[in-house]
C-alpha cells in the first residue's frame, strides 16, 4: 500500500489523460449496465416463474377463450392442487401508449396462488367487499400517480359492457408489491364476477389457466395429463410449465433482444480497446522513469506491480462509477415508458461487471507491465 | 502582411504537416478511428431495425384503400363486424368497382401457434380468411409458388416472410387449425409488408372453423380515388345502421408500428448518445496526444510568425478527418452487416408476429456520419484550442 502514492502520483502526471480514459471506461461499464437491466427486462418472468405452476392455454392460441368450467376438471386430475384463471382485457387508460396489463381474476385464489404479490389484509378485505374494486401493482400505480380510492376508468377494446358502453369505471382498493425484485408490478386486476356478469358477450369464458402441481418433478407427465383430459374437445388446451410459456413468449420479441445485445458487445470491446491502448501509450511514454526505478533499487517484480496496479486502479474507479451510475439511472425509471414490465439492476450484472473490470484492467495493464519488468536499466536509460 | 491568402495558405501547410506526422500517432489514431466506427456502426445498426419496421408497416399501406374496423377497436383483432355490415360498408359511395361489384373485401383475423424456425417455441401467426375480392384489393399480390387455394376447401397459402421464419409452411406440408389439417398449396407475395408474415385461407371456411357464423373483423376496401376517403368516410359514420371506423391503410399502420418504433428509436437514440460520450472521450484523447506530442513543432511555428487561428483550425480538420474515416468505416460495417439482415419480433398491437428486414437507409447513413462528425468536432475543439493558446516560451522549453 505504500506504494499507492506513487501510482497516484504517476496517474496524476498527465490529468487530462488520466481523466478521459477513466471516462471512457466509465461510459463503457455504463452502457453494459443498463444493457443488462434492459435485456433484463425483455427476458423477465422467466427467473422468477414459479416452478410448481403450469400454464394451461388453448391449443391454437392463446387468444382463443376456455370455457371457465375447464376449473373444476383440471383440480380433479391428479397431482394438481389448484387452478385459477386469468383473462387478457386489453383496455385502453387515457390513450394507448399507456400499455399495461389488466385482467380479471378470483381475487382470494389469485392471491394464493400467486404469494409474490403482496397485498395488505386490510386491503385484501376491501377488494373482496368491493364488486368494482381493483388492485394495481406499486410500479403501474407510481407511474400513472394512482392513490387506493382512486377511480380509473378503462376503455375496453375487447370487451364490452352490457348495453355496447365501452368504458369500464374500477374503484382502486389496493396496491400490490413484488415479493421479488423481478416480480411483475405493473398488472391491473380487477374481480372476475364482476367482469363476468358486465360484459355483453362471452360469459362463461376464459383467457387461460394458471395451475399449481404438487410435485414440479412431475410438471411434463401433469401437462399431458391435461391435455388429454380436453383432447378431441372443442376447446383444446395446450399446457406447460410457466417458466416455458414466459421463455416462448420472450422468445417471440426474442431475436431483436439478441441482436441489440450482441451489437452492444461488440462496441463495449471496441471502447475497451480504445481505453486500454491509451493506458498502454501512457506507459511507454514513462519508459525513462521506470528505468530510474529500477536504478534506484525497485526490482523487476515490483516495476511489474506498480504498471500493473495504475492500470487496476484507473479502470476499477472508472468501472465503478460506470456501474453505479448505471445503477443510479435504472432506478430512475424505464426508458420505454412502461413497454418493458419490470426495469432492474440484477445483481448478476453487477457480478459479471466487476469480472469484466478486473479482466480489462489486466487486458489493459499485462502488457506495458511486462514490457517494463524486462526493461533493461541501460538500455531504456539511454532512449 | 496577413489577408485571407496568408492564412489560408498558412492552415494549408500546418494541416499537410499534421497528416505527414499521422503515420507515427498510428496507434492512438486508429484507436480513435476505431471507436467512432463502432458507434457508428452499433447507432445505425439499431436504428436500421426501427426503419425496417416502418418500412414493412408503409410496404402494408396503398394510399388508395382503407380499413374499415368496428369503432373502439384499435386492432383488426379486436375488432368485429357482422355480415350485414360488410354489405353496407360495401355499398358505401367512393369505392371502386369492377365487373365482381365493389373491390371490397371482409376479412377475418385469428391467431394460431406455430414454431419458429430459430428457436422452435411457439410464435404467434396471423391467419386471415379473405373473401375473393382480397386480390383486388392488394394490387401487388402475387402467387410466387405453387397455386391459390380452391375456395371452399380447407386449403391455404403463406406469405414468403412467415414461410421462412415458422417451420412446416412449405408447399405440401399442412397446418393443423381445429383437429383439422389445412394443407399448403401456395406462397405469395405482397410487395412486401405486414400480409407476408401472414397464413390466408378461403374466409368462408375460417368462420365455422372459428364458430363466427357470419361475421368478420374488418374490411379491406380501395377506393375510386385517394381523394374519396373523406366522401366514403362520412357516408360510413353518418349511416345510423354501422358503428365503425374507416381508416386509411396509412395511418392504421403507422399507429399499428407506433409502439415498437418509439421503443426501438428510443433505445437506439439513448444507446447512440451513451456510447458517443464514450467516443468522445476516446478521440480527445487522441487529439490531446497527437498536440502533446507535437507542441515543440506547434510552438516553432508559432514562433516564425504562424497565427494562433490556423493553429486551431488545422487540429479540427485532423480531428474531423479520422472522424470521418470512422464514421465511414462504421456506416459502410453496418450496411454491409445488417442490411437486409431478416427478422421476427412479435407486434404487440397485433400481438402477432411480423417478419421485416432491416433497412440501413441513405438517411441513416448520412445521420451515423454527421453523428461521427460531431464527435470529431467536439474531440478536437478542447485540444486545438490548448495548443493555440499553449504560450511559446513555455513549449518550447518542454521535453
Amino acid at each position: 500500500m505504500k506504494y499507492l502514492y506513487l501510482v497516484w502520483s504517476n496517474l496524476k502526471r498527465k490529468k487530462v489523460r488520466t481523466i478521459l480514459t477513466l471516462l471512457s471506461i466509465m461510459v463503457a461499464f455504463l452502457l453494459f449496465g443498463y444493457l443488462a437491466a434492459i435485456k433484463q427486462g425483455f427476458s423477465q418472468g422467466i427467473e422468477v416463474a414459479g416452478a410448481d405452476r403450469l400454464i394451461v392455454r388453448h391449443k391454437i392460441s392463446i387468444i382463443q377463450l376456455l370455457p371457465e368450467a375447464y376449473e373444476s376438471r383440471i383440480e380433479q386430475i391428479e397431482g394438481i392442487e389448484d387452478a385459477v384463471h386469468q383473462t387478457w382485457f386489453g383496455g385502453v387508460y387515457q390513450k394507448p401508449a399507456n400499455f399495461f396489463a389488466q385482467m380479471p381474476v378470483k381475487p382470494e385464489e389469485f392471491l394464493e396462488m400467486y404469494p409474490e404479490y403482496l397485498l395488505s389484509d386490510e386491503q385484501k378485505q376491501a377488494w373482496l367487499s368491493t364488486r368494482s374494486g381493483a388492485i394495481a401493482g406499486r410500479g403501474i400505480a407510481d407511474r400513472f400517480g394512482w392513490k387506493v380510492g382512486d377511480r380509473i376508468p378503462i376503455n375496453a377494446t375487447i370487451w364490452q359492457r352490457e348495453g355496447g358502453e365501452m368504458t369500464w369505471e374500477f374503484d382502486l382498493v389496493g396496491i400490490y408489491d413484488g415479493a421479488e425484485k423481478g416480480t411483475d408490478t405493473s398488472q391491473f386486476l380487477f374481480r372476475y364476477d364482476f367482469f363476468d356478469e358486465s360484459r355483453q358477450n362471452g360469459k362463461g369464458l376464459i383467457g387461460w389457466y394458471s395451475v399449481r402441481i404438487s410435485d414440479p418433478d412431475q410438471a411434463a407427465e401433469v401437462a399431458l395429463k391435461i391435455d388429454q383430459e380436453f383432447a378431441n374437445s372443442p376447446a383444446e388446451t395446450k399446457a406447460e410449465p410457466e417458466g416455458a410459456f414466459v421463455q416462448g413468449f420472450a422468445n417471440q420479441i426474442g431475436n431483436i433482444g439478441f441482436i441489440m445485445m450482441s451489437i452492444v458487445a461488440a462496441v463495449f470491446f471496441t471502447i475497451l480497446l480504445v481505453a486500454g491502448n491509451t493506458m498502454a501509450y501512457a506507459v511507454r511514454e514513462r519508459t525513462n522513469e521506470l528505468a530510474v526505478l529500477k536504478a534506484i533499487g525497485f526490482t523487476d517484480r515490483g516495476v511489474l506491480g506498480l504498471v500493473l496496479g495504475e492500470s487496476f486502479l484507473l479502470t476499477f474507479l472508472g468501472g465503478g462509477i460506470g456501474l453505479g451510475l448505471a445503477w443510479m439511472l435504472v432506478s430512475m425509471g424505464d426508458p420505454t415508458n412502461g413497454a418493458l414490465p419490470v426495469f432492474f439492476f440484477p445483481t448478476r450484472a453487477l457480478i459479471i461487471g466487476i469480472v469484466l473490470i478486473g479482466l480489462m484492467a489486466l487486458a489493459a495493464g499485462i502488457l506495458p507491465a511486462l514490457q517494463a519488468q524486462r526493461l533493461q536499466i541501460a538500455d531504456a536509460l539511454r532512449r | 502582411m496577413a489577408g485571407p491568402f496568408n492564412w489560408l495558405s498558412q492552415i494549408a501547410s500546418i494541416t499537410k504537416f499534421n497528416l505527414q506526422t499521422l503515420p507515427q500517432r498510428m496507434g492512438s489514431s486508429a484507436a480513435a478511428i476505431f471507436g467512432i466506427a463502432g458507434v457508428v456502426a452499433v447507432m445505425v445498426g439499431v436504428l436500421s431495425i426501427a426503419q425496417g419496421i416502418q418500412r414493412t408497416m408503409e410496404n402494408s399501406a396503398s394510399s388508395e384503400n382503407v380499413i374499415v374496423l368496428r369503432s373502439g377497436a384499435d386492432t383488426e383483432m379486436m375488432s368485429g363486424l357482422g355480415g350485414d355490415d360488410t354489405k353496407i360498408i360495401s355499398e358505401a359511395p367512393g369505392l371502386a368497382r369492377n365487373e365482381n361489384g365493389a373491390v371490397s373485401s371482409p376479412e377475418l383475423f385469428v391467431i394460431i401457434n406455430l414454431p419458429m424456425r430459430s428457436t422452435g417455441t411457439d410464435a404467434n401467426v396471423p391467419l386471415r380468411g379473405i373473401s375473393r375480392t382480397a386480390m383486388d384489393v392488394r394490387e401487388k399480390f402475387e402467387i410466387v409458388e405453387g397455386r391459390l387455394f380452391e375456395w371452399g376447401l380447407n386449403e391455404v397459402i403463406v406469405g414468403v416472410g412467415a414461410k421462412i421464419e415458422f417451420s412446416g409452411l412449405e408447399i405440401g406440408s399442412t397446418i393443423t387449425v381445429a383437429q383439422e389439417e389445412w394443407p399448403v398449396v401456395g406462397i405469395f407475395e405482397t410487395g412486401g409488408g405486414l400480409a407476408e408474415t401472414e397464413i390466408w385461407v378461403d374466409g368462408a371456411v375460417l368462420q365455422p372453423v372459428y364458430r363466427r357464423g357470419n361475421s368478420y373483423q374488418a374490411v379491406y376496401a380501395r377506393l375510386e380515388s385517394e381523394d374519396a376517403f373523406q366522401e366514403f368516410k362520412d357516408a360510413l359514420t353518418s349511416d345510423p345502421r354501422l358503428n365503425v371506423k374507416p381508416m386509411r391503410e396509412a395511418d392504421y399502420y403507422e399507429s399499428q408500428s407506433a409502439m415498437l418504433y418509439k421503443l426501438i428509436t428510443g433505445l437506439g437514440t439513448l444507446i447512440a448518445i451513451i456510447m458517443g460520450c464514450g467516443a468522445v472521450f476516446g478521440a480527445l484523447n487522441t487529439m490531446y496526444t497527437a498536440v502533446s506530442s507535437r507542441g515543440r513543432e506547434i510552438a516553432t511555428l508559432r514562433a516564425l510568425g504562424f497565427h494562433s487561428s490556423p493553429v486551431v483550425i488545422s487540429v479540427l480538420l485532423e480531428s474531423l478527418l479520422l472522424a470521418l474515416i470512422g464514421g465511414l468505416v462504421g456506416a459502410g460495417l453496418a450496411w454491409w452487416a445488417f442490411d437486409g439482415f431478416r427478422a421476427t419480433t412479435l407486434n404487440w398491437s397485433s400481438f402477432s408476429q411480423v417478419a421485416f428486414a432491416f433497412d440501413v437507409s441513405p438517411l441513416l447513413l448520412t445521420r451515423g456520419i454527421i453523428f461521427a462528425m460531431i464527435i470529431g468536432l467536439i474531440g478536437g475543439l478542447f485540444p486545438a484550442v490548448r495548443a493555440a493558446r499553449q504560450p511559446v516560451s513555455s513549449a518550447l522549453r518542454e521535453l
